[in-house]
């Protein structure tokens, strides 16, 4: 299969063939040796440079990587069993959100997740991750089955945005994303989400009502996606006027960190998710239990009470007093 | 806050003596669909009202008491587009004579006390940002305070305001909340939707009421249409998206025409016996 490789990542790739040239003509040299150490070391400071540095755009194409892990990843890498529940009950089972039971240490879950696809053939049968309403219909099912019988709930977000087409219009997406969210801020359950790779407008915060909110670091979650922004601001999307969008939208970990909207960036491997599965898998696996060991024992009110006024306090204004208008 | 004071100019609403309908397109004489609560006299069509003019038409005379006019939007991701947001609402607000794109209070319908809120597709396409998303969830906490029932009019082209980014869209979550919280304290909200209803405003408050009614030919929906063409490639179907479409489909309780709006909201208050 042949490597999808980012534009800003050239180097390290051009590192890794030398590297791997130099290990593979391995007779044992002493010398030899010492120059793998080195680029071994050179290598990783290129990752942490490039990474460390990335752009808003460049953000967005590591959230979009086809390497990424997804959900069905995490749950074999992350999840002791995940039993698998299908359908909404309405119309059909959408292929882009998954939804089972899992066991997740000494804690049993629901597990609620986009699930985009790596090749073609799976990305076609998932739609790219974007959910029709019956895909937001069987999550809050699952969900209220969850509450029903106290199961705390994991959501993991990744989507370009809920499928914008003619049959979701006609069977609701609007209404069924609009249930979602008021359904979701009194379900009383403890509710984990973790934006681990596109979080895309409504259709993200369409499971995206929690009392933890975070995101993987080279995830990015926004209001429009950077395309749809700046098809409406510069009438055209190239890669000029995306990365302008991009930038402008403050769709990062950090931008969501500095404006108060998530609780934790959960840091990926060195050179991005898509580097490293396993450990990728492990940190967020700590990051999920920690928040399940927070959540657990909270009395139902005042978890609903703090999920409340988690996003109350959401928003920038000023108020100016009376006598200034 | 003086409402006599705004501005005559409407964005929305062409000047002059005459109005052209764009649906029949008949010349008409801007009093006469005035005096018929903006609706063309000829083919029904209903023409942009600014949320003063709404709720003259929904409210009893003189009873509105206008909340939160305190609330300003400031600009907090730096936006700049083809302006920088900060002087956008310089602009909205200068050509509008609206300080954003809500206008919340209390008043009474036929003599029944309620909470109002209106959202005004004149000022940036009546998107939600931080203020109209406190301004809305202020009001839904008021009413449940209050016991009052709660009517929200959205006419939002834009939806979440793409210019207060992620903000917006977790304005979408605090009205729900608020919402979701009135709704199990057994608080009635009924919801209208008027052209145009679209994206993160209809995709939430818009489309959580116990009742949900609309204009006729409103356009509703999530994703805009340019956007659906591009991903489908198909022809639409006729009528897609409008209140008739929705109405068919299963997601709204009735179609009302303007007129009538007063006595059908006052009618399911007493059904209610809220």
């Amino acid at each position: 299969m042949v490597q999808h490789r980012l534009p800003f990542e050239k180097e390290i790739y051009d590192m890794e063939e030398l590297l791997a040239r130099l290990e593979s003509s391995g007779d044992g040299q002493l010398g030899r040796s010492d120059e793998i150490r080195r680029i071994r070391r050179d290598l990783a400071n290129l990752k942490r440079m490039i990474y460390s540095n990335l752009s808003p755009w460049d953000t967005v194409l590591v959230a979009r990587h086809p390497d990424r892990p997804q959900t069905v990843d995490y749950i074999n890498l992350i999840f002791e069993e995940f039993v698998e529940l299908h359908g909404d009950r309405a119309i059909g089972d959408d292929r882009a959100i998954r939804t089972g039971f899992a066991r997740l240490g000494d804690f049993r879950v629901m597990l609620v997740g986009h699930q985009k696809g790596h090749d073609w053939k799976e990305r076609s049968e998932c739609l790219f991750g974007c959910a029709h309403p019956e895909g937001y219909r069987k999550a809050l099912n699952k969900m209220r089955l969850a509450a029903k019988f106290r199961l705390p709930i994991i959501c993991l977000i990744d989507t370009p945005g809920a499928y914008p087409g003619i049959g979701a219009e006609e069977r609701g997406q609007a209404q069924l994303i609009a249930t979602n969210l008021l359904e979701m801020s009194q379900l009383p359950t403890p509710i984990i989400c973790v934006v681990i790779g596109e979080g895309g407008s409504g259709g993200a915060l369409g499971i995206g009502i929690g009392d933890r909110v975070s995101m993987l670091e080279h995830a990015y979650y926004s209001v429009i996606s950077p395309e749809g922004c700046a098809g409406i601001l510069w009438r055209v999307a190239n890669d000029e006027t995306k990365a302008r969008a991009a930038a402008a939208l403050k769709m990062t970990a950090k931008d969501l960190a500095r404006l108060g909207v998530i609780d934790d960036i959960i840091p990926e491997p060195l050179g991005g998710a898509h580097r490293d599965h396993a450990e990728m898998a492990n940190t967020l696996k700590t990051y999920l239990m920690r928040y399940l060991r927070e959540l657990r024992g909270l009395p139902v009110d005042e978890l609903l009470e703090q999920r409340y006024q988690k996003f109350r306090r959401m928003g920038v204004f000023v108020e100016e007093p009376a006598s200034a208008t | 806050m003086a409402t006599g004071s705004m501005p005559e100019r409407k964005r929305g609403v062409p000047e002059g003596l005459w109005l052209r309908c764009p649906q029949c397109k008949s010349t008409i004489f801007r009093k006469e669909a005035e005096s018929r609560f903006n609706v063309c006299p000829e083919c029904d069509y209903h023409f942009y009202v600014s949320a003063r003019e709404r709720i003259r038409q929904l409210l009893d005379a003189d009873s509105f008491e206008e909340w939160f006019t305190e609330l300003r939007s400031c600009d907090p991701l730096g936006f700049i587009d083809r302006k920088p947001y900060a002087q956008r609402l310089e602009d909205e607000r200068a050509k509008t004579g609206m300080i954003d794109a809500a206008v919340v209070g209390r008043g009474y319908i036929r003599g029944r006390p309620v909470v109002l809120g209106v959202t005004d597709f004149a000022f940036m396409a009546g998107s939600m940002g931080s203020v109209v998303g406190e301004k809305l969830t202020r009001s839904v906490e008021e009413a449940l305070r209050l016991k009052l029932p709660l009517i929200f009019v959205s006419g939002s082209g834009g939806g979440a305001r793409m210019q207060e980014g992620i903000l917006s869209l977790m304005q979408m979550a605090k009205v729900s909340a608020a919402l979701g919280r009135y709704d199990r304290a057994g608080g009635l909200y009924i919801s209208i939707l008027t052209n145009p209803t679209m994206g993160g405003v209809a995709a939430s408050f818009a489309l959580q009421g116990d009742f949900t009614f609309a204009e006729p030919g409103a356009l509703i929906g999530f994703a805009g249409r340019r956007t659906i063409w591009n991903t489908v490639k198909l022809e639409l179907p006729e009528k897609f998206q409008t209140s008739e479409f929705l109405l068919q489909h299963g997601f709204i309780d009735r179609i009302i025409h303007r007129k009538d709006l007063r006595t059908e909201v006052a009618r399911i208050i007493d059904y209610c016996e809220y």
